[in-house]
């Protein structure tokens, strides 16, 4: 598992962050659920990591886990989330700091979690307080971290929405979040995510619950952001359009595991999974020739208690072998300098038993 | 397959019975697929452990309160004048073996404060049993028996048994209670289906036509619920006059006690009316042509149900302990008439309370009862939403 | 804000309007004129009236004109202040009321801060520690609360404290500040009486509201601004305060607007078993002695503490939640 990454942290480009096996599981009534199992990916400095896969796939656990706000019966039971140190740049492992050590609720974890890294969140209107001022939120913010008076986090927080492209934003302070449009409601939690300078920025689905015309300017002010500031984004998304304008890396997850990942164009290009190729199958094209209807990938996606031996994706794969996806778990592993992937066709590497 | 008793291992988990039946059991089960929505609610309910016990607890009281005359041990309005303040008489079940008896109780008048003083006689032995002879009492109001659960062997010779001790007139408070259980219960339980009557009826008027109609009620409602209702009850109940006979009181008082209490279970239906109106289902039966009776009756009421039957059994305990306080204040029912309340107002002052301590256990009775309806509505309610 | 408060304002005259009619209805229920049957009361217990008295009273109130105009004598006097008199007490009923109702507010603003102070951290614990041992100390706790009538619980401290300590813990004052004038002394006394109905008739409306504040809790501790709160770095304990304690306290506000009327109702038959020189009891005996029309003004004064306790909840939900402001602009 950590061992098997293809980046060791002591390769010349150094990831802001790098996670290794981790495993996070829901302890309920009925049973067990494994929502992560044995997720690897890094994320390098200044890069878009797109995390894309169908609703259930793990995505938002997988993040959750990251920043460490799993809650209860969730709990994150194996796997390192190391994460690159302030004004470290040198040395082995000493510069990283592991996530899943620290104590959730602990000061450290607390420090880091809206500081160094800041997550902007799937519903914008849900995760603002009706009855706090867009002013009052985005102050608290700052002041959790910053050792500022008020007024001069209110001068942060008003120069943040101003670089988000927030029109008249010292007015927009005093009002409430249900007195604001969608788009201009995302723009809000995005300045409420920058207003501590973080170095990772982790976006769990920002566009899906926004139009598309508000959904392309939102895209470009964080696609401007990660220019401008050289920020690392984890860009979430069930939505391959998406990722094709956003990501510089693609991880592809099913069922809790890594099917695929590598750079954008050869996931797009040359997709090795099964299930990646599905999943760029069933894209509508225009240049598409047959008026058939759309390929849709077959089945459903296991219930959590009920996951499949073996590769979680067999029962829906069109390259099933028999006697062999369905013993044991592929392991993910580079196929080429670029392009990892977890399927029996590229490599015969299991996971331990 | 049984009908009646789920397949067993959805008995131990039935939630996986709620509708995720894709993922959770291996095969979807043909049972849970077909079972109708009560029975889905029972299967739910019966896991809730502490809620089935008050069921039992309900079940028992309510027997008693069937056949008050078979569970008491004398006359309930016979009063002794000798008989004053007699503490609560422990029964015997060992004396160098099984037994089964009493012991006397001796009373002596003080000259000087003129109340009765008791002492236990363990030299006198009063023998027990169970289902022996004792008063006459009419089994449903018709048939005259003698039969008692408990009696003394010899009622010739022995005093009958006070379980509970006797009251200020000597009248056995054991005989009383189980007396006014029936009493209490059965005002609360006819408040409550009148209350629900005029509650579904306008509750429902006002969910199903919404505008107009709906404004008007739920102002109305709203300026009942704004309203003490205990002095309303008051004023009322103290405007009957005191020649109406027992069962015409009880009437008024039900009918006083439901007049104010509806507005809590029209809201309740309203709500309900409300979000079922948007349901696909009901837009379904709809657009299939079915008449708005059929709607109402066929689709709407039997998802209805199990909600209605909670916040009823909700509103119960509010009538007893209501039915309580108006008797406790003497003006609910009058003597001879016998209620909770009925009793407790012989406790109502510190003199009585102090002096007999056990005047006080009718408002046991009171809470066990509230107690058990509270639990047991609430774990109706839990059952009857399926994705809670 | 101002409109808002200006238009629950301007219900006040038609919900008072509303209200003394259901009073005056009330003072009508008994078979009989009020005068008449007074009479016969008075004349079964041996005494008398003299004959030129009745006819005044029958004149003042206008007893042999129809309702509407006996309806208009009365509250014509109401709103000029004059209550008129209690023929029971032989006293102006403003008189008997003044003193009591004040002791009558007094004691339903202390429960209900009782209440809300003892049943916000209950309800808190017991959400943010769902299925702890606290959890299911209190959800007993409630369920006994909400099953006991107050009367009872009253009943039985009133007996533990006679039989363990010989002392009696009734009344609101101690016998030699009954009739006192105000004074701080007075005042003082009345705070060492005060605690124990005020307990009393807190613990059920305590049991409820830490129920409702318990669900409206574990619904509002599932909600995305809770994971974004965390996101941003917020300690658990700050974050529970801030977003959703706050958030579940507005239906409990509102939830006043039906608790007030039940401390009210409440706190007259407390009173009556702990003998408070309360309206509560005063009500009691006007009904017995069939004086209606005290009856009538007590009945009427309970509406009118409810309707203010209800504006007043309304407002201060309002100031609390911005929707409310808005929706109603």
């Amino acid at each position: 598992m950590s061992e098997s990454g293809k980046n060791e942290i002591d390769t010349p480009e150094r990831p802001i962050l790098s996670v290794r096996g981790l495993k996070t599981r829901f302890v309920l009534d009925e049973g067990i659920a494994i929502a992560v199992d044995g997720v690897s990916f890094d994320v390098g400095v200044g890069k878009v990591v797109g995390i894309v896969g169908e609703s259930g796939c793990g995505k938002s656990v997988t993040i959750k886990s990251i920043l460490g706000i799993v809650q209860k019966p969730g709990e994150v039971t194996d796997g390192e989330i190391l994460f690159a140190q302030a004004g470290n740049s040198g040395g082995a492992d000493a510069d990283y700091v592991d996530l899943a050590k620290l104590d959730n609720r602990g000061k450290k974890m607390r420090a880091i979690r809206g500081n160094e890294i800041a997550l902007i969140p799937q519903e914008p209107m849900a995760s603002l307080s009706p009855v706090h001022t867009i002013g009052n939120q985005l102050v608290e913010a700052v002041r959790l971290h910053r050792d500022v008076s008020v007024s001069e986090a209110e001068q942060i927080a008003i120069k943040s929405m101003t670089e988000v492209g927030m029109p008249n934003p010292a007015e927009r302070m005093s009002m409430y979040s249900w007195e604001l449009s969608g788009g201009l409601r995302q723009r809000v939690m995005i300045a409420m995510a920058l207003v501590c300078s973080p170095r990772l920025l982790i976006a769990d689905e920002p566009t899906t619950a926004i139009d598309v015309t508000t959904q392309a300017q939102v895209l470009n002010v964080l696609r401007s952001l990660q220019k401008d500031r050289g920020l690392s984004i984890i860009f979430i998304t069930h939505d391959l359009g998406v990722i094709a304008q956003i990501a510089d890396v693609v991880v592809v997850m099913y069922l809790g595991r890594v099917m695929e990942t590598g750079p954008v164009d050869d996931i797009f290009h040359n997709p090795l999974h099964p299930y990646t190729k599905a999943l760029l199958s069933s894209i509508p094209s225009i240049h598409g020739t047959s008026r058939g209807p759309l390929p849709t990938i077959e089945g459903t996606i296991p219930h959590p208690f009920n996951r499949p031996k073996g590769c979680p994706f067999y029962p829906r794969c069109g390259a099933f072998m028999p006697g062999k996806c369905d013993q044991s778990t592929p392991r993910l592993t580079a196929s080429n300098p670029a392009q990892s992937v977890s399927c029996f066709l590229h490599n015969d590497e299991a996971e331990p038993a | 397959m049984s009908t009646d008793s789920p397949p067993t291992e959805l008995a131990q988990k039935p939630e996986l019975a709620t509708g995720d039946v894709s993922g959770g059991a291996p095969e979807p089960h043909d049972a849970v697929s077909v079972a109708p929505n009560w029975k889905l609610v029972w299967w739910r309910f019966q896991k809730h452990k502490l809620a089935m016990f008050a069921g039992y607890v309900l079940i028992a009281i309510t027997i008693i309160a069937a056949f008050p005359g078979f569970f008491s041990t004398q006359n309930p309005v016979q009063s002794i004048t000798k008989g004053s303040f007699m503490p609560p008489q422990g029964i015997q079940f060992w004396d160098n073996g099984p037994a089964f008896f009493t012991y006397e109780m001796e009373g002596k008048r003080n000259a000087r404060s003129l109340r009765m003083e008791w002492v236990i006689n363990e030299e006198r032995r009063i023998p027990l049993r169970l289902f022996g002879e004792g008063y006459e009492w009419k089994f449903l109001g018709l048939f005259p028996t003698r039969l008692h659960l408990l009696a003394v062997v010899n009622p010739e010779v022995d005093a009958p048994i006070n379980l509970l001790g006797t009251d200020r007139l000597g009248r056995d408070q054991w005989s009383r209670l189980v007396h006014g259980t029936q009493v209490s219960l059965s005002i609360g339980l006819f408040a409550v289906f009148l209350a629900t009557v005029i509650g579904i009826f306008l509750g429902g008027l006002s969910g199903y036509y919404g505008g107009l109609t709906d404004m008007v009620i739920q102002r109305v409602v709203e300026l009942l619920q704004s309203i003490p209702p205990i002095p309303i009850w008051l004023a009322l109940s103290a405007a009957l006059p005191r020649t109406w006979s027992v069962v015409t009181t009880y009437i008024a008082i039900t009918s006083i006690l439901a007049l104010i209490s509806w507005t809590g279970l029209a809201r309740e239906v309203r709500g309900r009316f409300l979000v079922l109106r948007e349901e696909d289902f009901v837009v379904a039966a709809k657009l299939a042509g079915c008449g708005q009776m059929r709607i109402v009756f066929r689709h709407m009421a039997p998802t209805m149900s199990s909600h209605i039957i909670a916040a009823v059994t909700l509103a119960i305990p509010v009538m007893i302990i209501n039915e309580t306080f108006l008797s406790f204040l003497g003006l609910g029912l009058r003597p001879p008439a016998i209620s909770w309340g009925v009793m407790l107002q012989e406790a109502q002052n510190l003199q009585s309370v102090a002096l007999a301590p056990w005047l006080l256990l009718p408002g046991v009775a009171v809470i066990i009862t509230v107690l058990a309806l509270n639990i047991l509505g609430d774990g109706l309610r839990d059952a009857a939403d399926p994705y809670h | 804000m101002f409109t808002y408060i200006l238009k629950r304002l301007l219900i006040l005259p038609l919900l008072m309007f509303v209200f003394s009619v259901v009073a005056f209805i009330l003072i009508q229920a008994p078979p009989g004129d009020f005068v008449t049957s007074y009479v016969a009361e008075l004349a079964a217990s041996g005494s008398a009236m003299d004959q030129r008295q009745i006819e005044a009273l029958r004149e003042l109130y206008g007893l042999d004109q129809p309702a509407y105009i006996q309806y208009f004598k009365w509250v014509s006097r109401l709103l000029v202040g004059d209550m008129g008199f209690s023929l029971d007490f032989q006293k102006p009923i403003s008189e008997l009321i003044g003193q009591r109702l004040l002791l009558t507010v007094i004691l339903g603003l202390a429960t209900l801060l009782f209440t809300f102070a003892v049943a916000l951290p209950i309800g808190i614990i017991s959400a943010t520690r769902q299925y702890s041992f606290f959890d299911y100390f209190f959800t007993v706790l409630n369920y006994i609360g909400i099953a006991t009538p107050t009367f009872m619980t009253a009943l039985i401290l009133m007996w533990l404290a006679f039989s363990n300590f010989g002392i009696t813990i009734t009344g609101l004052f101690s016998p030699e500040f009954a009739n006192a004038p105000w004074s701080f002394a007075r005042v003082v006394d009345l705070s060492q009486h005060l605690w124990l109905p005020m307990v009393i008739l807190g613990l059920d409306g305590t049991a409820r509201l830490a129920r409702i504040l318990r669900a409206n809790l574990l619904d509002e501790l599932n909600k995305p601004y809770m994971e974004m709160a965390r996101a941003k770095g917020m300690s658990e304990w700050a974050l529970v305060i801030k977003y959703p304690v706050r958030l579940a306290i507005n239906p409990l506000v509102s939830s006043l607007g039906w608790y007030l009327p039940l401390i009210f109702s409440g706190s007259l038959i407390v009173a009556t078993v702990l003998n408070l020189p309360t309206i509560g009891p005063l009500l009691l005996r006007s009904l017995i002695s069939q004086d209606m029309f005290l009856a009538g003004t007590i009945v009427l004064t309970y509406f009118g503490l409810a309707v203010i306790g209800t504006l007043l909840s309304d407002i201060f939900l309002a100031w609390l939640d911005p929707r409310i402001r808005m929706e109603a602009a």
